[in-house]
């Protein structure tokens, strides 16, 4: 390679330091105190964090579809924004809204992993399973689910009935009606198999107001089982890494799950979230940054698989933002905090329930993290797209 | 996990801290750099400083071999994607850094094939797997790397596959080293020595820092247990008088090296006259390029690239950030103009990088954050 | 990058004897170890994996020998919070 004279310079650098140059003050004098110095740049950095967030890419890449930063600027500046409306701003997994003296849930889901078919089940479970377990989480009975599906020439058919099989049975299971759906076929190429789309709808039963904002200081975190199964399943299951393990997928319906606890201790449950793409990790930043609150977590409780942890250490991912698919993360009252485990547990799907963390009051809005070997570090939103098309 | 969670028990790190408190004279401030990209992140997301007094401060280098690349090559990597017919191949850590027009992940949403891969074997798979496309894999990485990509290169030749080649941009840590040595901004006690670099390379090689610039050197291991017991092993010499390499990390690393490893570098590889670090300038002897006898390996003699070298932006600190003299939050740019979402510079990029690894995990009111973390876990 | 993780030899591939299965943690995969012709691994080793190849053999003596330095520390610790509790005892006696 020859060494050219010419320099030239990135104009989207110099753009993205102009840009901040004439909104921030000047940087902190020599003269001030060391640690002090570093508290105004940490304030900045804040300031910077609230600010209205933009998607400055024109071009859609992967990381917005990771569950991470970039889905969340792109869901704020370019969905909400547009759509803009008091149902849809609490951005929680389903939206509440009224029809006469009841209460629904109304969520929707698309479908996009690949392979279809994964060690623990595939693409139909996880779209029934996981559009039921946004309305378990909301507080609804599931009652009633659309599927719409986007098919690509040339797709066998004995896939298509295999798929539609798994979700009558995931359906069943779950106790809900699939009863309304749709149909399209795209060229070869122009799409990959199947992708599922659903819709689901439920009836809110009690008069519970859940949300991530109503966390507070003192409040228990709880994961209902080991984080990272699915995510690391589809990863080996892509081939690509060569990477062999006994794992499948923890897809599963939590409707029942949800419903035990709630019967035990549903009026000191704050929110609960299922954690899916992002991991458990995303859901943690959500409810900081919506309750303004801190979320201290000890690494040594949460429950990781042994495979899972190997998978992670051999690829340097962090399974608190692997994806899962049939844990839920519930933020409950300390008071209840136990018997919110127990009943849990009393579930085959939360057998590995256990407190992982509190809600303090300070710093609001950071996640951190005692790590096993006892220092404290911070868990941020995820950045970039370590695992693309997980569900 | 066997010879990772012992090295990660707190009960024996406490132990270690005390010791280390213990070694430290009193009114003495300490500066110690670790090279590695690695160490850096383990101190980060193990919470390492909350082991260490206040007076030793640990100082991130250069061993960062993603963080060192500068955007023109970026720009030259990305030229090869775009050829037709040609699928690039990368380990994940380069799929973010930008370079004078964007990352690869900006390129693959524009529509090049570039994949991302966790061995060169693997790129060489999908060389076998499409032979009617032609397979570039990013190499990058220092010693430690080099071997496995000189390997693959080996490998494809014995197949007497075609359509493989290699986009070489490894480097060599002892004139990063050397430069850091050399640099009048920084006053230095010693050395955390690169762990897995000396794998391949052993500890003799970092003798002249002890014997030349009379600083000691111990070789260390990447869990926090071993960064602790190496810092304890760099205050016992200091406390005793002594200047030499130790070796910390003796399970893994031989004193002697990896023969075979350096051999295979040697068939296929040579030492580049010069080669531009990012933030450090043009460094002689310090980087690899592919043998003429292996050029059918070679990227940059397979296809032209661009070439264009592309300044940083003035704002951008990397290269101070990279020497050790600026600490992440010291840059002007750092958390506003360039965060993990929007990189300016690669120290922000690679999750190894400095700035990342402060801002991803290190950038809190340490004492309020302990308080609430012991609060927490008394709940 | 500096990415290396520790990993149990399960068995060398019989048709590729570059190639060994290595376990780590539950989690398999063919590692290439022909840059350790000189010493190479068999069964129920430990070596350190980077990028799909194996860069070294654990010293397992070494290894042992890191663990009792930390160990003792660890002892010698305890033994001082020991006698630091010990003789605040005596004190306030």
């Amino acid at each position: 390679m020859t060494h050219q004279d010419t320099t030239q310079q990135a104009d989207w650098a110099e753009a993205a330091v102009a840009e901040h140059a004439a909104g921030y003050p000047a940087h902190a004098s020599a003269g001030t105190a060391h640690s002090s110095r570093e508290q105004l740049v940490l304030e900045r950095i804040e300031r910077a964090r609230r600010a209205r967030p933009r998607v400055r890419e024109k071009l859609i890449t992967l990381a917005h579809g990771a569950g991470g930063k970039a889905s969340q600027s792109l869901i704020e500046a370019i969905f909400l924004d547009a759509f803009r409306n008091p149902l849809l701003e609490p951005l929680e997994d389903a939206a509440i809204m009224t029809a006469g003296d009841a209460r629904l849930a109304f969520t929707t889901d698309s479908y996009v992993v690949s392979p279809l078919f994964f060690p623990g089940g595939d693409i139909g479970d996880l779209a029934v399973n996981g559009t039921v377990n946004d309305l378990a989480v909301s507080g609804a009975r599931p009652a009633h689910l659309s599927a719409g599906f986007i098919l690509e020439e040339g797709f066998p058919v004995e896939d298509l009935r295999r798929i539609v099989a798994s979700m009558a049975a995931a359906a069943a299971a779950a106790g809900v009606s699939i009863v309304t759906g749709d149909t399209k076929v795209v060229q070869r190429g122009k799409g990959d198999g199947c992708y599922i789309t659903t819709a689901g709808v439920g009836v809110v039963t009690g008069n519970l107001t859940l949300g991530v904002a109503t966390a507070r200081p003192g409040d228990a975190v709880i994961v209902s089982g080991p984080v990272g199964d699915h995510g690391i399943t589809i990863m080996l299951a892509r081939g690509e890494l060569d990477l062999d393990a006994d794992l499948v997928s923890d897809t599963a319906p939590v409707h029942d799950l949800v419903r035990g606890l709630l019967d035990a201790v549903g009026p000191d449950v704050r929110a609960m979230r299922d954690a899916t793409r992002g991991g458990v990790a995303t859901i943690l930043n959500e409810v900081a940054k919506a309750a303004g609150v801190a979320v201290a977590v000890d690494e040594d409780a949460v429950p990781v698989r042994a495979e899972v942890r190997g998978a992670c250490e051999l690829l340097g991912i962090d399974p608190l933002y692997v994806a899962c698919e049939g844990r839920i993360v519930v933020i409950v009252d300390p008071g209840a905090a136990d018997a919110a485990v127990a009943a849990l547990r009393a579930h085959p799907l939360g057998a590995g329930a256990t407190v992982v963390g509190h809600v303090a009051e300070d710093p609001p809005g950071l996640v951190l993290l005692k790590t096993g070997f006892g220092g404290t570090r911070i868990i941020d939103l995820l950045v970039g797209d370590p695992l693309p098309r997980i569900c | 996990m066997r010879f990772v969670d012992e090295y990660r028990d707190a009960e024996k790190a406490r132990a270690l801290a005390a010791k280390i408190a213990a070694l430290c004279e009193p009114g003495r401030h300490y500066k110690f750099m670790e090279v590695c990209g690695g160490h850096t992140h383990t101190i980060y997301k193990h919470g390492l400083e909350d082991y260490l007094p206040e007076s030793i401060s640990l100082v991130h280098g250069p061993g960062c071999p993603v963080c060192v690349i500068p955007m023109g090559r970026v720009d030259d990597a990305i030229a090869l994607a775009e050829q037709p017919d040609v699928i690039m191949t990368s380990f994940g850590d380069m799929m973010r850094v930008p370079g004078g027009r964007g990352s690869f992940f900006d390129s693959s949403a524009a529509g090049t094939d570039i994949r991302m891969v966790y061995s060169p074997l693997d790129a060489l798979k999908i060389a076998r797997q499409n032979p009617d496309k032609h397979v570039i894999f990013m190499a990058i990485g220092f010693e430690t790397t080099a071997p496995s990509t000189a390997m693959t290169v080996l490998r494809a030749a014995a197949e007497g596959i075609e359509n493989f080649s290699i986009f070489c941009n490894h480097v060599t840590i002892i004139p990063a080293i050397k430069a850091i040595l050399d640099s009048p901004d920084l006053r230095l006690d010693g050395f955390l020595g690169p762990g897995h670099v000396s794998t391949v390379i052993g500890c003799r090689p970092y003798e002249f820092i002890a014997s030349e610039y009379g600083k000691p050197l111990v070789t260390a291991g990447f869990e926090p247990l071993d960064i602790l017991q190496s810092v304890y092993m760099l205050l016992q010499q200091l406390a005793e008088g002594r200047c030499e390499v130790e070796n910390q990390y003796s399970r893994v690393v031989p004193w002697d090296g990896n023969t075979v490893a350096l051999r295979a570098v040697g068939e296929v590889m040579q030492l580049r006259p010069y080669f531009e670090w990012r933030g450090l300038g043009f460094i002689s002897h310090s980087a690899l390029q592919v043998r003429e006898r292996y050029a059918a390996f070679d990227a940059e003699r397979r296809f032209t690239l661009p070439g264009v070298r592309v300044a940083d932006p003035k704002a951008c600190q990397c290269g101070e950030v990279l020497k050790g003299v600026l600490k992440p939050w010291e840059c002007k740019v750092f958390g506003t103009a360039c965060t993990p979402e929007t990189p300016i510079g690669t120290c922000m990029v690679s999750s190894e990088g400095a700035c990342a690894a402060y801002y991803n995990f290190g950038r809190f009111n340490r004492q309020r954050v302990r308080e609430v973390s012991i609060e927490a876990s008394r709940a | 990058m500096c990415l290396g993780i520790p990993g149990e030899v399960i068995e060398i591939l019989p048709d590729q004897p570059d190639l060994a299965r290595v376990d780590v943690s539950g989690v398999k995969r063919a590692i290439n170890i022909g840059l350790l012709t000189d010493d190479p691994p068999v069964p129920g080793d430990w070596i350190l994996i980077h990028v799909g190849f194996a860069l070294s053999k654990i010293d397992e003596q070494e290894a042992k020998a890191a663990m009792d330095f930390l160990i003792g520390i660890g002892q010698a610790y305890e033994d001082e919070i020991a006698a630091l509790l010990e003789s605040q005892i005596d004190e306030r006696q």
